[in-house]
């Protein structure tokens, strides 16, 4: 286990340098000049080499990459911005604030939305199919069906926007979505996020029933499974201890997947919602042309994808112990 | 508890013997009609002996015993007839009736012990939770069973091999321990659905002998289904001939094995390599193909792959569906008169 998590870590760091790199160097071939946005619209040419020289860009782009690297690790030193202490994720071009504060201050929202919407969509995703399974054919099953096809056709601009709009603007049964921090208020917390919570899982949950239901109807027809029950074990045991087990694979696969896009911002929900989160802000910064925060962004949605991707895999190993990790 | 409780008394039981199948249907409905896979079987199993059933793939064997347990879905399954099991009807018993026989009084052995068992529990949990769950042992209790267990069937080391999963264990020795869960309870019946057809044949006799010294021990009966005929000669007591869906020969094994009545034994017997003779020469196979079970033939059920319809006259073999005869002992369901029967046999070994 050991071996494996250091093997993996290594991986790991070495994909995150080379998704880092790749973002830094797309950034500088995309047309678009962070200095001339940050010098304004009247700019004489001194004035913008000064702004050139203050972000840092009138150095070699190699260069620049190696110091923003080396900062994340050691801190850096900015020139009339003072130290900026490790992880040192550098200075946003557009508001002169530390980009790690920043990204500090709109974690919560995403994770937020993230966890609150997994476990909507977990539980009802694999409970719908789980009955879907034990009621194959039946009127329950054709229900499930149904609604998962529906659910995995709509996208979130169409369910938020519509339940933006008649649930919050036109009958005005639910507020207006907003975070409050949990530490200061878990019910209103909740309260706040429940719409894009319900929204999320609309869309998600369609994903676990199907591949639940597909994986328990295997499973129900595996040897062991009638093992179970020849063995004289209550419908309820065969099902939640031996089928279920075996179902498990999958549905931590692609809940790896999807966790690690939902923590990699929710772009389209926040925008959807108006939730200051990671996904709003990486957008922002493409827009501004913000280099240190959009690297910041870039690198946090690939190290949520790579580290559960690690997770995911340890995870086959405790769910079935003929996986080996090595 | 100990067994179950005995409710059902009543005027329905039939015989001694303490599992008597009568005139059991087994059908199952598919998209292009119905599957007879069982077609009026009737069959008896005494106390403390072992019934082998033979016959080619698709006969019924699986199914019927699948029906004793109740293991069929009742949604795709159809089962009629009756099978008696120590004062009980089990066709149509409760839910809760069965799960409180399974595993407690009736166990079974499956075929491949690599798939049949949980790949996702360890070899001690499998088997303790069987006697947890019927006997309300705890925890320690079922542990201490399973390594008890683990080593009446010879599996080395049981102490620690208690904690390993399936697939730690070689092909022989996961059947050990899919035999060391059947007999945790101490079942009154176990029944064997190929239990060493995965197994190569040094562990083949392994595996009948360690069955047989645990029913010496235990006096367990035992239904053993195959389609080898060597381990019927070798573990059974009394034989079933099957053949789509129905009882072709019954008797003991001296009676089946050494003076068979019914053309398809016949095959079967002739089909199979013998050690002493020529190896050039060619082994005979039944001719034809198994029947289509959605359009069993009319008549017997053998009859478009027998030699001997002639003798007979094809009329009857094809009009009328024979059945077992005599009703008890040596049985065989075949037109052909004894005399006949006799001599065809008598031809058939000396051009052996």
């Amino acid at each position: 286990m050991l071996r494996f998590l250091t093997r993996r870590s290594l991986g790991a760091a070495f994909i995150l340098l080379i998704v880092a790199a790749v973002t830094f160097f797309l950034f500088f071939a995309v047309p678009g000049d962070p200095a001339r946005l940050a010098c304004g619209r009247v700019c004489p040419p001194e004035t913008l080499a000064q702004a050139r020289h203050n972000l840092g860009l009138d150095q070699p782009i190699f260069v620049q990459f190696v110091e923003w690297v080396f900062g994340i690790f050691a801190g850096r030193d900015y020139e009339g911005l003072g130290h900026c202490p490790a992880p040192c994720l550098g200075y946003s071009f557009v508001n002169r604030e530390p980009v790690f504060n920043t990204i500090v201050d709109r974690l919560p929202v995403t994770l937020s939305l993230t966890i609150g919407s997994a476990i909507v969509f977990l539980i009802f995703g694999i409970g719908t199919g789980i009955i879907a399974a034990l009621k194959q054919g039946k009127p329950l099953d054709k229900i499930a069906s149904v609604s998962s096809l529906i659910g995995a056709s709509v996208q979130i601009y169409f369910v938020g926007t519509l339940a933006m709009y008649f649930l919050v603007f036109q009958w005005q049964v639910i507020e207006r979505p907003r975070y409050v921090p949990i530490t200061e208020d878990p019910i209103g917390w909740a309260y706040g996020l429940m719409l894009p919570w319900v929204v999320l899982a609309i869309i998600f949950t369609a994903n676990y029933t199907r591949m639940t239901r597909s994986t328990m109807v295997e499973q129900l027809g595996e040897d062991y499974v009638r093992t179970a029950r020849a063995k004289g074990l209550s419908a309820r045991t065969v099902v939640m201890r031996f089928a279920l087990r075996g179902t498990l694979t999958p549905i931590v696969t692609i809940f790896g997947i999807d966790l690690a896009g939902l923590i990699g911002g929710a772009i389209i929900t926040e925008t959807t919602f108006s939730l200051q989160g990671i996904g709003r802000l990486s957008i922002q910064s493409v827009l501004n042309s913000d280099l240190p925060m959009l690297m910041a962004t870039v690198l946090l949605a690939a190290t949520a994808i790579v580290v559960l991707n690690v997770i995911v895999d340890a995870l086959y190993a405790v769910i079935d112990p003929r996986v080996r990790l090595s | 508890m100990t067994a179950v409780t005995l409710t059902e008394t009543g005027p329905g039981r039939r015989g001694d013997s303490f599992l008597s199948v009568q005139d059991l249907h087994v059908s199952f409905s598919t998209e292009d009609g119905t599957v007879k896979a069982v077609d009026g079987l009737s069959f008896e199993v005494e106390k403390g002996t072992t019934l082998g059933i033979v016959g080619e793939s698709g006969s019924g064997k699986s199914v019927t015993n699948l029906a004793i347990l109740g293991l069929h879905n009742s949604e795709h399954a159809e089962i009629g007839g009756e099978i008696w099991f120590e004062d009980r009807e089990l066709v149509g018993a409760s839910r809760t009736t069965l799960e409180r026989l399974r595993g407690n009084r009736i166990a079974m052995i499956f075929q491949d012990p690599l798939t049949a068992l949980s790949p996702f529990h360890t070899v001690g949990r499998q088997i303790g939770e069987v006697y947890r769950k019927h006997k309300g042992a705890s925890k320690r209790e079922a542990r201490d069973r399973a390594i008890e267990m683990l080593d009446r069937v010879g599996i080395p080391n049981a102490k620690v091999r208690v904690d390993d999963y399936p697939h730690h264990f070689s092909g022989g020795m996961r059947q050990r321990v899919m035999i060391a869960m059947a007999l945790v309870c101490d079942p009154a019946l176990v029944i064997a659905d190929e239990p060493t057809t995965a197994l190569d044949v040094t562990v083949q006799a392994q595996i009948l002998d360690l069955l047989k010294d645990l029913q010496d021990q235990m006096g367990t009966s035992i239904i053993l289904i195959t389609h080898d005929l060597g381990v019927v000669a070798q573990a059974a007591h009394n034989v079933l001939v099957m053949y789509a869906g129905r009882a072709a020969e019954r008797g003991t094994v001296r009676e089946v094995l050494g003076a068979p009545r019914h053309p398809y034994t016949w095959g079967l017997l002739s089909s199979a390599p013998r050690l002493g003779s020529a190896v050039d020469v060619p082994l005979k196979p039944v001719r034809g193909t198994p029947p289509s079970l959605l359009n069993p033939p009319s008549g017997c059920r053998f009859h478009p792959r027998c030699d001997y319809v002639k003798q007979v006259g094809p009329d009857l073999c094809a009009a009328e569906l024979p059945e077992l005869s005599p009703e008890s002992g040596h049985g065989d369901a075949c037109y052909l008169t004894l005399k006949q029967k006799q001599e065809i046999h008598t031809q058939l070994m000396e051009g052996r």
